[in-house]
């Protein structure tokens, strides 16, 4: 482990450039981040877990050594990397079914139900 | 696109011996962030198009009674829709978390990753740096890629951190298309020179901008014969290219700290080869034409000047396509992408003194192991920017 440097408080340092605006608030745009980065927490839990299960299934008892030595085939790493696309589809489902409303611009709810409640 | 069209794991990157030592979690945070970008410009990239189409041309119109007349007006355009707004800020965070891993898988062992770097670098005359060479303002403007420190930063003096980064972190925004070395662009070049003139026995190579050498690295081992001088301004990044290289058996290369800019110690007429991948447009108008002059002035007749880049913003490429390909621009910190791919680049070669009708340009695509890595995406899934292919404008010098 490094020795002289705050490598936890270094890792996090800003790049040299102003920062652009992408919502409607500073507020906003720092939810984001905090959101973003637990969502990549939680998918890095959810691989340590299949880590953990395939081990087990392989050997009956295991250390963390074997935990981080742990590399997983190709078929083995695809069939994990398509658990996090289906988590990251998940958790995006609101922006991607934004995206599916743009292609088709929808009239308000309340004009179908008065269509509806139209004798003719 | 199927289900399992999928990046390979971050564990089928190779380690040579520079590489970090990677825990399980790191490698888990790439994955995450590999299938992210690749969510964030396949899965939903389409939506930006679908934005401009439906919203934001229109809108356009209305204000204007015409529609955007260059790509400067489709991007203020775009800045003012909420889906594409919302698109930005998540890939521009993924760009932050890519950093902060990379970093931190980098710092928390940067002891152990300089005492290699030493091992290999001490007392080697294939790896000369220059104090004098001052980091240049295309670089010390901002730092590129979102970069803390971009390619000259050190955490302390003589550290190896930036290239470590850099080269630890590539895989996480290509999916793994550069391959399991990140020289899929590299290997490229060689296989197209090869392809070529099979017979061509290049005796010296000029690698202009090599940052950590991932790209001039097999043309080394692909002309063994050869000497290949790759040179770069930041210190940080040749100390840990030189070492990456000598790990990886490069040993017909040498890596000096040297500006592009001015390459007055080499004599005229003296590279069979000179050579600059994904490098120009990380430059700036002051320093591109100084450079493609030296590159054309070293050259011998007969040789082979070859710049690889991604495709320029000629007039039959849609407004749309790049204004996107501008988001790296101002979005990653390339403040010089966007007037770089504006230019035309043959025009540019011919006023730094490599005529014109000697000029060629010629699609390259990544040379990878496709049973493991898969082609990036392209049409509308590309990645614009990150897709591994490219245009190259080269040319042979006339005898």
């Amino acid at each position: 482990m490094t020795e002289e440097i705050d490598w936890i408080a270094r890792s996090g340092a800003k790049a040299k450039g102003r920062r652009p605006e992408y919502l409607d608030s500073p507020f906003e745009e720092r939810m984001l981040s905090m959101m973003m980065a637990l969502i990549g927490e939680v998918s890095v839990l959810r691989e340590r877990l299949d880590t953990v299960e395939r081990l087990l299934e392989d050997g009956g008892s295991i250390s963390r050594a074997d935990i981080e030595s742990y590399a997983p085939d190709l078929e083995v790493g695809k069939d994990r990397n398509r658990i996090i696309r289906e988590y990251i589809a998940r958790v995006m489902r609101g922006v991607q079914q934004d995206m599916e409303a743009l292609a088709e611009l929808e009239p308000p709810i309340a004009d179908v139900i008065a269509e509806m409640a139209r004798a003719r | 696109m199927s289900a399992n069209d999928v990046p390979p794991p971050y564990t089928a990157v190779e380690r040579h011996g520079m590489f970090p030592d990677v825990s399980h979690d790191e490698a888990a945070r790439f994955n995450f962030l590999a299938g992210l970008n690749r969510y964030l410009s396949g899965a939903i990239g389409a939506g930006n198009k679908l934005a401009y189409d439906r919203r934001v041309v229109p809108a356009f119109q209305t204000e204007h009674s015409r529609e955007p007349a260059d790509r400067h007006e489709v991007r203020r355009a775009m800045n003012g829709d909420n889906w594409h707004r919302f698109w930005s800020a998540c890939k521009r965070n993924s760009m932050e978390m890519r950093q902060q891993n990379g970093r931190s898988l980098v710092l928390r062992q940067l002891d152990d990753l300089d005492a290699r770097a030493r091992s290999f670098n001490d007392g080697a005359n294939t790896l000369q740096l220059d104090s004098n060479v001052a980091v240049p303002r295309y670089q010390a403007a901002v730092d590129i890629h979102c970069m803390p420190g971009s390619y000259h930063g050190e955490e302390r003096p003589g550290d190896v951190s930036a290239g470590a980064n850099y080269d630890c972190g590539i895989f996480a925004t290509t999916g793994g298309a550069l391959g399991a070395l990140n020289d899929g662009g590299g290997q490229a070049v060689a296989a197209w020179a090869k392809a070529q003139r099979p017979d061509w026995r290049p005796k010296r190579i000029l690698d202009i901008g090599c940052t950590v050498g991932h790209n001039a690295v097999p043309i080394a081992r692909a002309f063994p014969d050869a000497e290949v001088i790759a040179i770069d301004t930041a210190a940080p990044s040749l100390r840990y290219g030189h070492a990456r290289a000598r790990s990886l058996g490069a040993d017909n290369m040498l890596f000096r700290q040297m500006s592009g800019e001015d390459l007055s110690e080499f004599a005229d007429a003296s590279f069979d080869w000179v050579q600059t991948t994904m490098f120009l447009h990380e430059l700036s108008m002051k320093a591109l034409p100084k450079i493609l002059a030296e590159a054309a002035r070293v050259l011998k007749p007969g040789g082979l000047l070859f710049h690889i880049e991604q495709p320029e913003y000629g007039p039959e490429m849609p407004l749309f396509e790049q204004s996107m390909r501008d988001w790296d621009a101002y979005n990653n910190n390339e403040p010089f992408w966007s007037a770089m791919h504006a230019l035309d680049m043959k025009e540019e070669m011919a006023k730094a003194g490599f005529p014109r009708d000697r000029q060629f340009t010629v699609g390259v695509k990544a040379v990878v192991d496709e049973k493991i890595f898969p082609p990036s995406p392209t049409g509308a899934q590309e990645d614009y920017g990150r897709a591994a292919v490219w245009n190259a404008y080269g040319g042979w010098k006339p005898e």
